[in-house]
Order: structure tokens, then sequence, then C-alpha cells
């Protein structure tokens, strides 16, 4: 598998040059331990029952606010996508939250939710919503008027080639927008931890370390742990993606 | 049985409006197979939507059995032109083949020997298991040509079904046609730009003039069957035919 290699080779690398650069003092070793100590502190977390739980609390919240995203965003999308009128009266606003830092939500959450997990999911979703949206609705567009006229011809029902037709075509989009929605509920559920203060997860367990101790190590291996969580579950989509939603030949579809 | 008369279609209005189809009157019998023939952009394609009862006609009406047809009628199957858009590609041969069996009111047993039928007609048994983008394009369409006959329509309307495929795989495309016609019972409409293929295929040729189309003439194609590519194409009446519906369209 020589792309494989070629992979690690960029990440050996990586490693390399951030061992030297703090070790050689370039950058200053309080602020960036080198890799060899980074990654021990990364194995030794599993050793930590407080991390232990910060990261169930966080890998949860985001799979619900995940999961109420995807959810909320392919149903709007499919109403969205198939009556232009209310396209037309939605996308302004749609327009206008899409680009809304949802960080800069988390005053208006707190007061309304608390600081409990709630208030992490509603920001996570809030954040992750829009790519699904917008690809659904956009894949609905795509779908090509001869499979339609086809289907039409032929007196397939209206239910059913939605669901055979309709569902399908669009799934391929559907998808690649999840996966967006995925990085971004877990880059927004991290974010908030760390901002909101007084909660648990991962980004108030790296907030603590790094305000209160310093422990610049412990920090960036909690930042590792959730850049390796993140790789696999881009990685899990992709699976799925060649598994049940690619047809054609290898790389030939959207 | 096909009744067409008066069928005209413009789209748009005012200033834009295009009259794609003038004034179309025709019939297709039991049995026929029947050619429309006319140059590029005369409205070929809009007039088979209208029969097909994918798009309402602007004038005129057309009938199958009798019965004015408004939507798509319940006893008629398309082949388009462009098969690669019109199969599912996330379903296999025989997937594609059953998808419009599903509101049949057919058994599963049913749909299956259908399925198998058809395809053995078209000469895709081994294909069945595969799905369309393993295929050449010449293979897809007789899926597409598959499902038409599997759907067992009392008329099949085929938008220049060859037109997207090489010359040899055309030919071939043709002699299945005529073939499983026979074995098939079929009654056949068929809209081609191709002059030759039109003589070659059809019972009957109706010549249509450039936009907006009328039927210029109605030419009886009595050719023997069963035809060959190489001897009737040769032969002294289809030489003759050909020549009159080119001099027809080019008048």
């Amino acid at each position: 598998m020589p792309s494989l290699v070629r992979k690690l080779v960029g990440l050996v690398g990586f490693l390399l040059l951030w061992e030297a650069a703090s070790r050689s003092g370039l950058v200053s070793p309080k602020s960036v331990p080198p890799a060899s100590e980074v990654l021990a502190r990364f194995v030794g977390l599993f050793a930590d029952r407080k991390f232990l739980v910060d990261v169930v609390s966080t890998v949860l919240s985001w799979a619900i606010a995940l999961g109420c995203a995807v959810v909320l965003a392919v149903l709007l999308g499919l109403v969205l996508g198939s009556v232009p009128v209310l396209r037309a009266i939605a996308m302004p606003i749609v327009e206008f939250l899409r680009p809304l830092p949802a960080v800069a939500l988390i005053p208006l959450v707190i007061s309304l939710l608390g600081t409990d997990a709630q208030t992490k999911i509603v920001l996570a979703a809030f954040a992750a919503a829009w790519p699904t949206l917008m690809n659904t609705i956009y894949a609905l567009g795509e779908v090509d008027p001869q499979l339609a006229d086809t289907a039409r011809s032929f007196r397939v029902g209206r239910a059913r080639t939605f669901l055979t037709v309709t569902l399908p075509s669009i799934s391929p989009f559907v998808l690649t927008g999840v996966r967006i929605s995925a990085s971004i509920a877990l880059i927004a559920v991290v974010g908030t931890e760390f901002l909101a203060g007084g909660s648990v997860g991962l980004g108030q367990y790296a907030y603590v370390w790094g305000t209160s101790g310093g422990r610049m190590d412990v920090v960036l291996a909690a930042a590792v742990f959730a850049g390796v969580f993140g790789c696999l579950v881009n990685a899990g989509f992709s699976l799925v993606q060649r598994k049940w939603v690619s047809w054609g030949p290898e790389g030939a579809t959207a | 049985m096909l009744d067409v008369s008066g069928l005209g279609h413009t789209y748009g209005s005012g200033d834009k409006a295009h009259t794609a189809v003038g004034e179309v009157s025709f019939t297709v019998e039991p049995g026929e197979l029947v050619c429309i023939v006319g140059p590029s952009g005369c409205g070929k394609s809009t007039l088979l939507r209208c029969v097909a009862g994918l798009l309402e006609p602007s004038k005129g009406s057309v009938s199958l059995h009798g019965n004015a047809v408004s939507g798509v009628p319940d006893d008629l199957a398309v082949v388009f032109q462009d098969y690669s858009r019109s199969l599912l590609p996330w379903r296999t041969v025989a997937g594609n083949v059953e998808f419009p069996l599903r509101d049949r009111g057919l058994s599963k047993a049913q749909r299956r020997d259908r399925v198998a039928e058809a395809l053995s007609w078209v000469g895709l048994s081994k294909a069945a298991g595969k799905h369309p983008w393993q295929l050449s394009g010449g293979m897809q369409q007789r899926v597409c040509i598959a499902r038409a006959l599997a759907y067992r329509p009392a008329l099949m309307l085929m938008d220049e079904p060859f037109a997207s495929v090489d010359a040899q795989t055309r030919a071939d495309l043709e002699d299945l046609v005529l073939k499983v016609r026979e074995e098939a019972d079929m009654t056949v409409l068929l809209v081609t730009h191709d002059i030759d293929e039109s003589v070659y295929l059809a019972d009957r040729v109706l010549v249509l003039s450039g936009s907006p189309s009328t039927v210029v003439e109605t030419l009886k194609v009595d050719l023997p069957g069963p035809r060959d590519q190489i001897t009737t194409r040769g032969s002294e009446t289809f030489v003759r035919l050909r020549t009159e519906v080119a001099q027809l369209i080019r008048h």
C-alpha cells in the first residue's frame, strides 16, 4: 500500500520537525512540548478517569447534536428542495443564519438553557445542520429529470418514485453533507465546552489543564485525541459512502 | 389502436412562443411498427412526449384503444434515447427491469418470470446480476428495451433509441427490435432522424416536415420479412423508398 506509506511519511516528518523545533529551543518547550512527551501524555490520558468521563460527555453530546442536526436538516432540506415557494421564502433566513458563528451564541443559549450539556448540544446542532441542509436542497435540484420521466412513463406512483428514485439519487450528496456536519459538530461541542465554563467535556479538560497548570503537554494530548477521533469519524463515513452509496466504477460518484 | 388527431404543441407564449409541432394526425394499428422520421429539430421528440402523456399537447387529441389519453396511459412504455440516464444506477439489470412491475399487482414469482423472459428476449440473461455501469451502451439500451417489454404495454414508444450507440451496435439493436417485436407481438411507434433506419424497420413511415411539423407523407414499406441488414438494404425497393423519404425531407 504505497499511498499509506506516503501518508505516514508526511505524518512522521511532521512529528520529527515538531520534536526538533521544541528540543532545539526554536519554539519554547513550555508552550510547545516535544512531540514525544505529548504522545506519552496521550497514552497516559487513557488511565485518567476524569479524562474518560469528559470524553464520554463530549462524544455523547456530539452524537446527539449530529443526530438532531441531520434529522432536522434532511427533513427541512427535502421540504425546501421540493417546494420552490417555501425555498424562496426561507433562503434569505438561511443565508443570514448560516454564517453566524455558533460560539457567538453561547451567552444567549446559556441564558436560555443554562450551562449543562443541552447548551453545547443545541449550539453544535445549530452549527452542524447547514452543510447537510444545503446539500439536501442542492441534491434535489440535481435529480435527473430523465429518471423522473422514466418513472412517470411507467406510472410509478409519487410515493414510490420518491423512495426508489429520489432518495437514492440524493443520498451521496446528503451523506457528503453529513460528513462535513460531523466535523463541525465536534468542533462546536469542544469549542463550547472550552468557552462556556463550568461544564464537563474534552474542551473543559483542556481548558482546566491549560489555564490552571500551564500543562501544554496535556492540552496538546487532548487535542491529539480530538483530532484522532475526528479522523476516525471521517474515515467511517467514507467507508459507509463507498460501501452503500457509490454506484459506478471506483471514484466515479459524487 | 393509437389515434392521434390534430395534435400540436407550442412552447411558451407571446413573443417567445415556439411551435414545435404544427398539426399532426396519424393512426397506428395493432401489431404495426410505425416510424416517424423528420429533420433535426422538427419536434419529433415533443410529439412522442405528447403521445406518451408526459407532455400536455397545446391542441389536438390522442386516444388509445378508443379512449382519450390524459396523463400517462396505463398501457404504454417508453424507451428513451439516453439509456444511461433512464436506468437506476444503484439497481442491477434485473432490478431495473423489475422496477416498473411493482405497481402492477403481480406476485413475486410472476415478476421474476417476466424479468427472466424479457432479459432472454434481448439476450441479457447472463447479465441479470450486473449493474448498468458494467455494461456497454448498447447493452444498457437493451436493458431499457427489456424493461419496456416486461411491462407488456400495448404500445411501445421509442424516442431515437439508437442515436447514442455506434454503427455496428445500432444495426444489432435494429434487428433486436424486429425480433422481439415478433416474439412479444408488440406494437411499436419509433421516432428517428435516420432515413435508412426508418425504412429498414417500419411497416409504415410517417415523414414529418420541418418545425412546425406536419405529416408530409405516409409511406407503406412493402419490404418482405425477415429483414436483413445486407440483403434488405441492398434491395431495389429499399433504395427506392429511402430515396423517396430523403426527397420528401429535403423538400
